[in-house]
This record gives C-alpha cells, sequence and structure tokens, in this order.
C-alpha cells in the first residue's frame, strides 16, 4: 500500500495545525458559524443530531493493520467505543467532541491518516474496487492511479470550492464493482488498440434527489493526460455549475442542463489549453513509482489446500460460510475473505473498538497486515491461504463477523438514519433490524440468490437506495416514518434506478412488504435468474399489484 | 490608506475603486467590467493606471483583448464559498500570461487565501472588520503542496528530485 514520505506526513501534520488553529479561532469567536462551516467540512466534520460526526478518510478504502487499530484508539478514547463504515469505504464516528477533533487528526496523522475532503464541496475520498490488486478480471491494479488522484484533488487550490461536492471512482475490472457510473467522475480503465492503458471516463452520474446515470465523455484519455483532463472537466464545472440551489449545484444539473455534446466541446475546448502543460502530465516514471507501492504480497507459491475440503465436508456452517463469505483470488492457494459487518441486531457497517483491534491481529496473521473496506460496509481479508480459512473462520465467528450472507438480502447498505443524522426523515437501523429477524433463514435467502437491499433515511441517499435491486428510501409523511420501496435497480455495469411498486409504507409495514415482493419474484422467477433479471423480464406491475393487493 | 496584503507582505494601497456612476478621480482607478465596456475610450485616456474589477460570471473572453491596458484585475468573492474567480485568475496567469496585480476582492477572509495565492493571486483585500495581520499567517501553514505553486517550488518536479536523491542513496 501506499506509503507517505517526508512530504505527505508534513503536509498532513500541517493540515492538524492549521484546524487545530481554526478549531481555537471558532471557540473564540474570531470565526462565526458559516464561515467555520467549510473549514469543519473540509475536516471531516460535521455538527449532527447528538454531537458532532467526524468523517475519516479511507482511501480507496485500504487500511493497515496499525492504522485499524488506531481507528479502534478513536472509537475508544473519543467516541463511544464503535464505528461505522460508509459507502464511500470511510469511517464515521458520531459522538466526538469538537474541542478534542484536532487531537483525533492528530492522532490520525501518526498512523498515515487524515480526514481532509470527506465532506465539504470539494473532490471527495477517490473509492475504488476493494478486490483490486487481487480480481482475476482486472486489467490492471487501479489503486495506484487512485493514489496519483489523490494527491493531485488533496488541498486543490482550484477546486476546492466547487459549486458541491465531488466524487470520483475508480475501476479496472469487467465487472464494475465500484459503482463508477453513480459518480461525478467515473473512470473505467481499458486498453486501446495500440496496448497503451488509459480511461473511459464517464461524467454527470450521482443519486441523491436527482438519481443520473453518468453518460461516457471520452472513450480514451491516454495515462499521461489524465490529470489534465480532470482538470478541463473540474473547471467547466466550477466556472458554470449553479450555486445559486445546492439542490441543483452537482455537475449531473450540469451536464444534463447543457447536454453531454455541448459539455464535452467545452471540456475538450479546455483540455486543449492544459493538457500540453508538462505540470500536469503523469510520466511514466510517476506511475511506476506509484505502483511500486502496490506490488503483491510475498505468497506461498506452494500454498496448498491443507484440509480445506474434508473441513467443508465435515461442518455445512463452515462451508456456507466459504461458499458466501469468499471469494477466488488470482493466486493459486489463496482466497479474498469478506468479514460481514451486518450480523442481525447490529446497524450495518458498525464495527466495535475490539473488533477493529482483533481484525488488525487477524490482518497481520492470515493477510499480509491489509484489509479493505468495501463500498457495501463490509471488510475484506484479501490474500488469505486456503489452508487457513478454518482457523480464520472459527476467529471471526468468535467476533460475530462470520455472519454468511455476504451477498443476500441481509448484507445490505444503511445509512445511520433518523438516530443519528440531522439530515435524515426516518430511522433505518430499526428497520434493518425488522428485516434481520423476518429474513431469518439463511436457507431461503441462499435460494433468492444475490440481492443488493440498499436503504436511505432521506433522498440524499447515502444508503445507495436507488440503485439496490431492492431499495428503501425513508420518507417523512405528517411526522410519521414511511418508506418508498424500489425493486429492479444497479449500480454496476448495467447501472439503472429502482422503479417505485407504489405509495410509502409504515415502519411496520416494511417486512411484509419485501416478503410480497420476494413471493413475487420466487413466482416469477425462471430457474435460477436473479431478481433483478426477473425485475427486467416482468417489469414492476407485478411486484406492484402483489403488495398492494 | 487602507492596508492591503500584496506579495505576502502588508502594503498601503493607493489604488481607487470606483463606483460606476462616480466621477473619475484622480490617479489609479478600480473600475468594473461594465463600466469598463462602456467608457473604454475615456478610460484609455484616463491620466493614472486602471484596474478592471471582474466576477465569476464575466467571461474572460471579453476582457482578453485588453489586458494590456490594466495595471490591475481584481477578482470578485461576493462570498468566500464562490470559489469561480479561482477558475479565472489560473487561466488568467497560465494561458494569458497576466503579468500584472491580481487582487481578490469581496469577501476575503484568512482562510481562503492559502488557495487563491496558488492560482496566482497576489493581492488581497482582506475584508475590513478582520485582522489583516492575522491573514498574513495563512501564507505560513504548509511548507509544500502537490500541485504547481506561481509563486514557489513546482511541487511534483521537486518531489521527483527527493525520490531520484532518496533512491540514489540506496
Amino acid at each position: 500500500m501506499y506509503r507517505y514520505d517526508s512530504f505527505d506526513q508534513a503536509l498532513v501534520n500541517e493540515r492538524v495545525e492549521q484546524f487545530r488553529g481554526q478549531t481555537r479561532r471558532f471557540l473564540a469567536g474570531e470565526l462565526n458559524e458559516e464561515e467555520f462551516r467549510p473549514l469543519r467540512l473540509m475536516n471531516g466534520l460535521y455538527i449532527q443530531r447528538h454531537a458532532p460526526m467526524l468523517r475519516v478518510s479511507i482511501p480507496y478504502g485500504l487500511l493497515s493493520s496499525d492504522q485499524l487499530r488506531m481507528l479502534a484508539h478513536i472509537a475508544r478514547t473519543y467516541d463511544r467505543g464503535f464505528g461505522h463504515f460508509t459507502t464511500r469505504q470511510n469511517i464515521q464516528y458520531n459522538w466526538p467532541q469538537l474541542e478534542r477533533v484536532p487531537d483525533i487528526l492528530a492522532d490520525l496523522a501518526k498512523v498515515e491518516m487524515h480526514a481532509m475532503q470527506t465532506s465539504g464541496n470539494c473532490i471527495r475520498n477517490i473509492t475504488s474496487d476493494h478486490l483490486a490488486g487481487v480480481a482475476a478480471d482486472e486489467l490492471t491494479d487501479p489503486r495506484p492511479y487512485c493514489e496519483l488522484i489523490r494527491q493531485w484533488a488533496t488541498l486543490h487550490p482550484e477546486f476546492s470550492y466547487l459549486p458541491r461536492k465531488f466524487k470520483i471512482a475508480v475501476s479496472a475490472s469487467d465487472k464494475d464493482r465500484a459503482a463508477i457510473r453513480v459518480h461525478d467522475i467515473g473512470l473505467q480503465i481499458v486498453r486501446n488498440d495500440a496496448g497503451e492503458l488509459g480511461f473511459e471516463v464517464y461524467v454527470g452520474g450521482g443519486l441523491g434527489r436527482t438519481p443520473i446515470v453518468g453518460e461516457r465523455i471520452s472513450d480514451f484519455v491516454p495515462v499521461r493526460e489524465l490529470i489534465s483532463y480532470l482538470e478541463a472537466i473540474l473547471r467547466v464545472y466550477n466556472l458554470n455549475g449553479r450555486r445559486d440551489n445546492m439542490h441543483k449545484a452537482r455537475i449531473k444539473i450540469l451536464v444534463r442542463a447543457m447536454g453531454i455534446e455541448a459539455f464535452r466541446d467545452q471540456v475538450e475546448a479546455e483540455w486543449q489549453h492544459l493538457r500540453h502543460d508538462p505540470e500536469l502530465q503523469l510520466e511514466e516514471e510517476d506511475v511506476a513509482y506509484m505502483r511500486g507501492f502496490f506490488q503483491p504480497p510475498a505468497y506461498d507459491t506452494d500454498a496448498g489446500e491443507g484440509d480445506l475440503q474434508a473441513q467443508l465436508d465435515a461442518d455445512r456452517a463452515f462451508a456456507n460460510w466459504h461458499r458466501h463469505n469468499t471469494e477466488a483470488h488470482r493466486q493459486d492457494g489463496y482466497r479474498a475473505v469478506f468479514l460481514s459487518l451486518k450480523a442481525p441486531a447490529i446497524a450495518p457497517g458498525d464495527m466495535t473498538d475490539r473488533q477493529m483491534d482483533a481484525v488488525a491481529d487477524l490482518a497481520e496473521r492470515f493477510g499480509f497486515g491489509e484489509v479493505r473496506v468495501t463500498h457495501t460496509q463490509n471488510l475484506v481479508l484479501a490474500d488469505v491461504r486456503k489452508d487457513q480459512l478454518h482457523a480464520l473462520w472459527q476467529a471471526l465467528r468468535d467476533l460475530n463477523l462470520a455472519t454468511p450472507n455476504i451477498g443476500t438480502m441481509t448484507d445490505m447498505i444503511a445509512c445511520p438514519g433518523l438516530d443519528f443524522c440531522s439530515l435524515a426523515n426516518a430511522g433505518s437501523i430499526d428497520v434493518a433490524k425488522d428485516i434481520n429477524e423476518r429474513f431469518d433463514n439463511i436457507d431461503y435467502l441462499y435460494d433468492l440468490g444475490d440481492i443488493r437491499l440498499n436503504m436511505s433515511g432521506c433522498m440524499n441517499a447515502c444508503g445507495h437506495h436507488h440503485v439496490g435491486h431492492i431499495g428503501i428510501l425513508g420518507v417523512d409523511k405528517k411526522g410519521q416514518e414511511f418508506y418508498q420501496i424500489t425493486v429492479g435497480g444497479s449500480s454496476s455495469n448495467d447501472a439503472g434506478m429502482g422503479e417505485r411498486i407504489g405509495p410509502a409504507v409504515p415502519k411496520d409495514q416494511v417486512a411484509d412488504t419485501l416478503e410480497s415482493i420476494l413471493h413475487t419474484f420466487v413466482e416469477h422467477r425462471e430457474g435460477d435468474e436473479p431478481l433483478l433479471d426477473t425485475y427486467r423480464r416482468i417489469g414492476v406491475k407485478p411486484f406492484k399489484e402483489a403488495a398492494y393487493a | 490608506m487602507r492596508k492591503i496584503i500584496r506579495d505576502g507582505a502588508i502594503a498601503e494601497d493607493h489604488w481607487q475603486h470606483v463606483a460606476d456612476d462616480a466621477a473619475l478621480p484622480a490617479g489609479d482607478i478600480i473600475v468594473g467590467f461594465a463600466r469598463w465596456q462602456q467608457e473604454r475610450d475615456a478610460l484609455l485616456r484616463h491620466d493614472g493606471r486602471v484596474g478592471i474589477r471582474i466576477d465569476g460570471d464575466t467571461s474572460l473572453l471579453d476582457i482578453v483583448d485588453d489586458l494590456e491596458h490594466f495595471a490591475l484585475i481584481a477578482l470578485n468573492f461576493p462570498a468566500f464559498k464562490d470559489g469561480r474567480c479561482y477558475s479565472h485568475a489560473r487561466v488568467l496567469r497560465e494561458r494569458f500570461r497576466y503579468g500584472g496585480e491580481l487582487r481578490a476582492v469581496g469577501d476575503v477572509l484568512r482562510d481562503q487565501l492559502m488557495y487563491m495565492s496558488r492560482v496566482g493571486i497576489n493581492a488581497f483585500e482582506v475584508r475590513e472588520d478582520r485582522s489583516i495581520a492575522d491573514a498574513l499567517n495563512a501564507f505560513k501553514e504548509f511548507s509544500g503542496y502537490y500541485q504547481i505553486n506561481p509563486h514557489g517550488p513546482i511541487a511534483r518536479d521537486t518531489r521527483r528530485q527527493q525520490r531520484r536523491a532518496a533512491v540514489a542513496a540506496g
């Protein structure tokens, strides 16, 4: 993984001291709330329902065991003993004290971490494929490019007061696991006919109040010119994006208003001025240097399977976990292991300090000391020897991190909802709990196949409800919590928004409605087809009719 | 006389902002873009130097042919959160090679100076209810940046050299 040099470290340390000064000036009344707001937001700090909320950046979801231990330390020392992993592969703390945030940031800096640009109208954390570097369908490791983009975006002088937030995701695989089509900019690494690497670029995707699938703005931007192309897009957006209405300020609104052709023309015109600037060109040396940080670990090429087959045969619970919570690996003798943060009765994505410390130990014992955060709010140990899977499973089970539900309906994405968030209209945590209680038969869930259930507590869509195969959106109806339910969304290569099945239902009917959707699915399903395929074949009508019969 | 920050130090400012409907005073003046368009010939005959004040929605193409006439361009920040003039500043410096004074005016506060100074803005009318001496501290907060810095070492090249030196030293 990337390690800071003295330059990176100095910048992060200086950022901590800058924010310490800003916090002091705010508390002394020298900065008013409005002036302090963007400064704290660009250091990850929100003012929330109960207390400030601090969002810590985890670039492209990659953590060392020492960094995870620091996250545990922060949860224990400054919070109430847990943290919440997010769809941007970050972690949030819900109970820090404003006065102590500079100390938290100083602790983070000790392990090469920060909270810069996790909020505010600037370029946010760069996200990517949680299986980067180990996926079989990968063209090249996207993470060196993510890090180059991260550095370019950090404290960018021109693009730190944009009309609105700006999210970039990078994928290099056939299967899009980074949801690039619902980002402000989505980058797909491709190879052209001449064999050169470059980027297929999507622009103007996003969820929130106005969900839009991004459009392709370029088939191929050479690696050398990536940064200048990004600058051209950002500049056109910075100068032309709406600033009069924050709900219409994202780049997707601008792209839609101009039309992709006119937007592309402006970007191309701007790019002609930027692309020849040597300062903005990525040299082969830059990429090679960055690539050096993401070399495969020292795999044991003789690693066999050990007793794996016998262990699988002997224990159905282990076999279930192996089948659902582990994935094929590029290296013989290894698998990637998912740690489910979706145990029943646990808020999706939450983790305690004790679990974090224990996983840090397990990462060192079984996974070369690295952990990844997925945008579906789970963790991954990417490089585990097959003959050690059983031992790891036992350890994870003791930690309540081995719920064998990855990819099933209870592996749901959920925002913190009304319990924590001051934007939310409705709770998500107790709905998740209801769903877990209703659908507690794991064999039934397995029979249903892959179902992505996404839930947001308001239309800001932090839980990506539009792109869930099943989506749940919390709304406020005269002070009551209601839930709109959609089917048929996807954030993958075939990205699209789900379709509403009917009027919102009260909280105590969400599980019933889901049950009706699942019955309709099973009734119409052909063979083993996934829910998404059934929906695309039969449309929303049968789901609607059954749910509101 | 009003004090501003220019080139990293507090300086006396002799430039006068002139409202669109006010008579032109003697000496160096800053007029709005609209007035420049309407009274270009008269302003070219003015006996002092002329600066122009532009907003985020001013198209630079409308002033690019006149840049030689401006000893100063004031970039207006109507609110500190309005970031359009950051783009204007960079385009003026990098594309149009504008060499005169680029001055931030409007809602100019200490905590944005670090960004403004790195897009080529070299003068700052810090809001009058704030300490200009305190604002100077904004330039001392960071020892380096990832991006270009028109007034200092170029970050990426500096880092490349550091890396090469580190590799060479084993």
